[in-house]
């Protein structure tokens, strides 16, 4: 089986590993590119979502480079991307290349599919093989995360940006060669000593701004010409509300509505309501920056999201009554970089001049 | 007191149930008027751009009812057949309105979700009702009454009637003589009620259709247990419950093979119909017999614009039957 996946963040790192230690060979679809952007919007609906039209084209690329297998995820909706392995197949079936789509559904929810699923990737090496495997794997998820939340912490500080940027490439690398519990845990600290080391200003207390919105937006640094380095740039600190580990946690093993209770109650008085995506989630997490004393919170979307939409017609309020700036950006095929900056540009003034009269006031 | 009805969204759905119930209980219904170009340019001036024009349309009919009701009606509607849920909009729906419109009076906002059993709709009017009087006959007494007429009314769009059909033939009661008009061809419209028998918002579509003798059929006049027999032969199904009437519609019409062309009306920036609609247009290609065309409808969409594309199409299809 010659499998592919789409790429999200960092978790094709992850999910190849897995993949190979199922014995399997995999096809690293090319990382997402302009070119894989157009050639996505061409076959897919005009009104589908960014993400939609980056996975078209990836799988495109991946079927194109050889893969005769793309693994993917399902959903139970009411957003739409739940829907968009089932239709992937079909465009991908309608223009001729047979390729087969293994679709993994949440397990809670449809239980016996998800094993047929999930039993096409494991029958090869056997289940208790899977068993070793997912340890490793999980544990990579967690190092992954831990890394990543660092970076987010140091980069506003450091000296060279540029260089705190390469010792983490460098240390993805370390993860990602890891090959046992203790490996990764070694890759982990070593990485994350590396990342302290880096020398850094620690003279002054960078603007924190909470990042919310659609996961695959949030997590794919392609589909929001990667906000977090471009905030990290400017000194701002980053927090984002999604990780790899906890969505996977809440929403690929269950169904999402236990965890994250506590983001949810603080939506209620907002939007008592599951909306499917991210929608109650944000309105919930902007409810709980704001009470962290976050200076402003960053919303992404990709365009015509329905969650999002919803979430950003009540974000006015939310805003108003908890007295914290929400930036809502929703990007599309036709997002320039230069767009993106100005508007952060502004927004990161007026976060500073709150920021300042705060200061002055107490 | 005046309960006020938006002329959109799940009006097309819902009006002949709440209409009476209201009545029943003593109090006034009043329905927004039929949309125009000053209530959805009120609606866009109000709703967060990024949303469809029903939404914002939605917003237009709520804002020109706000200062004349006392009370609005606009559920939190989650599932109206107990599997599927609806638009996460609809869902959101009350939420979206309440931050976006100031000065709005109170608004009649339960949940009614079918999933809960099929008494459920029953006790959803019974709870709306609690709102308004204290006498549980009383309820009971319009519950039924309602029950009632909207049965009468589906069972009118099953014989081929449109809503707007139904709803006049509802008031002036059922005359057994009145058939739905016969055309040369029959066409499939297919899109969500609130778009298609809007006659604003679709630029008339359905009124130029039977102009040039179209016989049209609606997902609405499709019987439940066809559709659900439908539902079957999908892999995966979509997860909202107007988008599932349109496809299910779509393969039934297929299946059936009594149409000549198949339409879908799509609003900009709807976000299941870009599901929606390619799942539709792979079923027809797949199918390779009957003609399909998309006609999407924005605030922008000019009569001339749309009239000259159906007309093209139903020159096609007469020609293709050799009526023409």
């Amino acid at each position: 089986m010659k499998i592919s996946f789409p790429y999200m963040g960092t978790s094709h790192i992850v999910i190849s590993y897995l993949l190979e230690q199922l014995g399997h060979e995999v096809i690293y679809p090319p990382v997402p590119t302009k070119k894989t952007l157009s050639l996505g919007v061409q076959y897919s609906p005009e009104f589908a979502c960014l993400p939609f039209k980056i996975l078209m084209g990836t799988y495109l690329e991946a079927v194109e480079k050889g893969a005769d297998t793309i693994l993917t995820s399902g959903g139970c909706g009411p957003c739409r991307a739940g829907y968009y392995g089932e239709l992937h197949k079909r465009i991908l079936h309608d223009m001729g290349y047979n390729v087969d789509m293994i679709v993994l559904e949440p397990p809670l929810v449809s239980p016996l599919d998800f094993f047929r699923q999930s039993h096409k990737l494991i029958k090869k090496r056997g289940w208790i093989n899977l068993a070793r495997v997912f340890r490793i794997a999980w544990r990579k998820l967690q190092a992954l995360d831990d890394l990543e939340s660092t970076l987010h912490k140091l980069r506003p500080l450091a000296l060279s940006k540029k260089q705190i940027t390469q010792v983490y490439e460098d240390g993805l690398e370390l993860i990602r060669q890891a090959n046992s519990v203790k490996e990764v845990d070694e890759a982990r600290d070593e990485a994350l000593t590396n990342l302290q080391q880096v020398p850094a200003d620690h003279s002054f207390t960078p603007l924190r701004v909470g990042l919310i919105g659609e996961i695959y937006v949030v997590l794919e640094p392609f589909a929001n010409h990667d906000i977090e380095k471009i905030l990290g740039d400017m000194g701002v600190y980053v927090h984002r509300s999604i990780f790899l580990m906890n969505w996977t946690k809440n929403n690929a093993l269950t169904h999402g509505e236990e965890g994250e209770k506590d983001i949810r109650t603080a939506a209620i008085p907002y939007l008592n309501q599951l909306i499917g995506g991210h929608g109650q989630n944000s309105v919930g997490e902007v409810v709980r920056y704001a009470e962290k004393g976050f200076d402003g919170v960053i919303q992404l979307a990709p365009f015509t999201c329905i969650p999002e939409i919803v979430a950003k017609s009540i974000m006015p309020a939310v805003s108003r009554d908890k007295g914290i700036p929400v930036l809502t950006l929703f990007l599309d095929e036709q997002t320039g970089k230069a767009g993106i900056t100005t508007r952060l540009e502004a927004f990161l003034d007026l976060m500073k001049e709150k920021r300042r009269i705060k200061q002055e006031v107490s | 007191m005046r309960v006020g009805i938006p002329r959109t969204l799940s009006y097309f759905t819902l009006y002949p149930l709440v209409q009476p119930f209201f009545e029943g209980l003593g109090v006034d219904v009043v329905v927004s008027p039929e949309s125009n170009k000053d209530i959805l340019d009120e609606g866009i001036k109000e709703t967060v751009n990024d949303a469809c024009v029903p939404i914002k349309l939605l917003h237009g009919h709520v804002a020109a009812l706000k200062d004349k009701v006392d009370i609005l009606f606009m559920p939190r509607l989650v599932s109206l057949d107990g599997k599927n849920t609806l638009c996460p909009k609809f869902l959101g729906l009350p939420d979206m309105v309440r931050y976006s419109i100031k000065g709005l009076p109170e608004i009649i906002e339960n949940r009614l979700d079918l999933k809960k059993g099929k008494l459920e709709l029953y006790r959803f009017l019974f709870r709306i009702g609690r709102r308004f009087t204290d006498n549980k006959l009383l309820i009971l007494r319009a519950i039924w009454r309602a029950r009632y007429n909207f049965m009468h009314y589906r069972k009118l769009l099953l014989q081929g009637f449109t809503p707007i059909e139904a709803f006049s033939l509802l008031q002036k009661g059922h005359n057994a003589e009145v058939q739905p008009q016969k055309g040369q061809i029959k066409l499939a419209v297919l899109g969500y009620p609130y778009t298609l028998y809007d006659n604003y918002i679709s630029v008339g579509l359905l009124e130029i259709l039977k102009s040039y003798g179209v016989n049209v059929v609606t997902p609405e006049m499709v019987p439940k247990q066809e559709l659900q027999r439908m539902s079957k032969k999908f892999n995966k199904n979509l997860f909202w419950y107007y988008s599932n009437c349109v496809v299910w519609a779509c393969k039934y019409y297929l299946t059936d093979k009594s149409v000549d062309g198949i339409i879908h009306v799509t609003a900009f920036g709807c976000g299941p119909d870009s599901m929606t609609n390619k799942l539709i247009e792979l079923e027809t290609k797949a199918d390779r017999k009957i003609p399909f065309l998309t006609v999407t409808i924005d605030e922008h969409t000019g009569e001339a614009g749309v009239e000259t594309r159906v007309e093209a199409f139903v020159d096609l299809i007469k020609r293709k039957k050799g009526i023409l």
